[in-house]
């Protein structure tokens, strides 16, 4: 009703020598001073903290105890990071590698298993396709964390415990990823396309190879990103699973922080700061993908 | 009409692959009609014109029918293993006397979770859990709305505001558990320190109920805040800007137009990260471990352990009870059920959408 009160009356929304795409409502999209002043406050609230870890880092532990806390770096960054790096061992270092290791494989797992079931369910018809699709949206909502004890129980059978295939082999396909690439492929993928590739005698699999995967890129990308991150700051799996002979980064730098956090400051943020710094190089540079990941995802639930 | 070597295959169903694979594949049938005239079933389709493919032709049907299953079949696999069937498996290791140390010593019937109801050490967690996910979810949800409000206007450096609010969510949990346990250290502590400043007294961060939790709050809804914040932005975008033109003309003032406009229109999205809030802030395990430098009890009197902490604590230190951990475990996830269906009831019936 209200949509339809505005369609009859525009002369008087647009009189007044306003431009014609601007309504009387326009004025709630104006960003006032006091809109900029509170995205500030909200982004220094947001972004302190981080930067605040990487100014303790480049400071020496007694600064932990300044009042007022200090707001400066200081010059003490590569002693720290010396000391992260020789701390239990080397512990840091082999997390790093670790992390690397899990979070790229994953990531990858993650975007061709996805892409390849998102563009079945998409395009492809086959029996009980509505009724698979829903079922793994059911898993998008089920907490797997909880069944943590008995996959724990796989592990040691498998003889995992300790292992990254343990850390890895859980996580290579999730409900999540087919959704998107689900969700992506029925729009980004023609049907005329695919019919094309029928027609020149392709499989299936060639189809999704040469035609669908290039045109699901920016969607593999997106994924990509948010899986990385995901696997990257995971903590409960590995933290359970894994010991501090074998750890991932963020498990490193639980143990780091446990024995040194009333002892050495300075080494503990150096240690968190340099555990954070892949993910805010990757979302600098990919920061525009990852927001639209987040946003797009979020509208199609 | 078909070829003569099909075989022992139905003619119709040779020329239904036929005209699969000569159509495409993802459209509905009815589209396919008005290029064949006259036909009306699949039986009276004009023959294929090259017999000698056909063969190739039978192989690529079954191809076509069998591919998808291929495609999906790894997830299925995959998720079974090492997510049905370890939840399937938690029930069965719930009804057993069964600990790492002494292994399994039989079935219990139902004596973990008769034993559950009287745990002292259990009820204190899932009252952590419960005060802790509160504080932690009304705040953050609000703060959200109010920042996606912001953010869906006609802003310079648009980017960069979404960047920043976002960054948080790129941390780890456990970074944030040691910044945050250090903003809120005893005794110094940049929140000491602030609150020093405005003339509040000290409090015991960790030893403490309400400031431990508390203490967790704020870690929590500032690493959420901004991903709610853009969850609902994406929401407020699709919303017809003429609705508000026409809620103007009747004279709505724009705090009026928040309520009666973008809460209702954004419900959708508010249930999702009302549920996502709520599986995520009942689970709640690594925050409040790191912020209490690893102690798996929380607090030096449990004041911050959650029940996901004390899963962890029964299961994997002591007798490594794993029957008992897993009836925890199964309560926490009826838990999780019953609160959010509760969350997602009372916050559709308080948000009144138009049509009501």
């Amino acid at each position: 009703m209200t949509v339809q009160s505005t369609l009859e009356r525009p002369a008087q929304v647009h009189r007044g020598g306003r431009r014609p795409r601007r309504g009387v409502g326009s004025r709630l999209w104006e960003a006032s001073p006091l809109t900029y002043f509170a995205l500030v406050i909200g982004m220094v609230l947001s972004v302190f903290p981080i930067i605040w870890a990487f100014i303790m880092a480049t400071r020496d532990s007694q600064s932990a105890y300044q009042i007022p806390p200090p707001l400066l770096p200081g010059g003490e960054f590569s002693e720290n990071v010396s000391r992260v790096i020789d701390a239990e061992n080397g512990i840091f270092l082999k997390g790093m590698l670790n992390s690397a290791i899990v979070a790229g494989v994953i990531t990858i797992s993650v975007i061709f298993f996805s892409s390849l079931a998102g563009f079945a369910f998409a395009k492809l018809r086959f029996r009980g396709r509505n009724a698979l699709m829903l079922f793994i949206v059911a898993t998008m909502m089920v907490p797997t964390q909880l069944a943590i004890v008995p996959l724990y129980l796989i592990m040691m059978a498998l003889d995992w415990t300790d292992s990254l295939q343990a850390v890895i082999v859980p996580f290579l396909v999730n409900g999540f990823g087919v959704f998107l690439m689900r969700q992506y492929a029925v729009a980004a993928v023609s049907d005329e396309l695919i019919e094309a590739g029928r027609i020149d005698g392709c499989s299936t699999w060639r189809i999704y190879w040469h035609l669908v995967l290039p045109a699901l890129r920016p969607a593999c990308a997106v994924l990509g990103l948010l899986t990385f991150m995901l696997q990257w700051n995971e903590f409960i799996w590995p933290f359970v699973v894994l010991t501090p002979n074998n750890p991932t980064v963020q498990l490193s730098i639980k143990i780091i922080s446990a024995a040194h956090y009333t002892t050495d400051y300075a080494m503990v943020f150096a240690s968190t700061a340099l555990a954070m710094l892949p993910l805010l190089v990757v979302f600098v540079v990919f920061g525009r993908q990852i927001i639209s990941g987040i946003m797009e995802g979020s509208v199609k639930e | 009409m078909a070829p003569a070597d099909s075989g022992t295959a139905p003619a119709a169903t040779v020329a239904e692959g036929l005209t699969q694979l000569t159509t495409h594949v993802g459209s509905p049938p009815e589209r396919e009609t008005p290029s064949r005239p006259g036909g009306t079933s699949g039986a009276s389709r004009p023959a294929p014109r090259f017999p000698r493919r056909t063969r190739l032709v039978r192989l690529g049907r079954f191809e076509i029918k069998a591919a998808p299953y291929v495609f999906i079949a790894p997830f299925f696999i995959l998720f079974g293993i090492f997510g049905a069937f370890p939840i399937g498996y938690t029930v069965y290791a719930s009804l057993f006397d069964w600990t790492l140390l002494a292994g399994n010593q039989g079935f219990i019937g139902l004596d973990n979770y008769t034993r559950l109801f009287g745990d002292a050490l259990f009820w204190n967690s899932l009252r952590n859990t419960f005060g802790i996910f509160v504080m932690a979810t009304v705040p953050q949800l609000v703060l959200a709305l109010i920042i996606a409000n912001l953010l869906n206007r006609q802003l310079r450096a648009r980017t960069m505001f979404r960047m920043g609010i976002l960054a948080p969510y790129t941390t780890s949990l456990v970074a944030v558990g040691i910044v945050f346990g250090f903003i809120f250290a005893e005794r110094y502590g940049l929140a000491r320190y602030l609150l020093d400043v405005i003339g509040v007294g000290e409090f015991n961060w960790r030893n403490e109920r309400l400031p431990s939790w508390a203490a967790i709050s704020a870690m929590v809804d500032w690493r959420w805040t901004g991903y709610n914040a853009l969850i609902y932005l994406a929401a407020m975008q699709a919303i017809p800007r003429t609705l508000y033109e026409a809620a103007a003309i009747d004279g709505a003032r724009p705090w009026r137009q928040f309520w009666t406009i973008t809460v209702p229109l954004i419900k959708p999205s508010i249930l999702f990260t009302v549920i996502l809030s709520t599986i995520g802030g009942m689970q709640l395990f690594t925050e409040p471990l790191v912020f209490n430098y690893g102690r798996i009890q929380g607090g030096s009197g449990r004041e911050s352990q959650t029940v996901a902490m004390y899963i962890y604590e029964r299961t994997f230190s002591g007798t490594f009870n794993v029957g008992y951990g897993a009836a925890i475990s199964l309560i926490l996830f009826l838990v999780i059920i019953l609160v959010a269906l509760v969350n997602f009831t009372l916050v559709r019936r308080s948000i009144r959408t138009t049509e009501e």
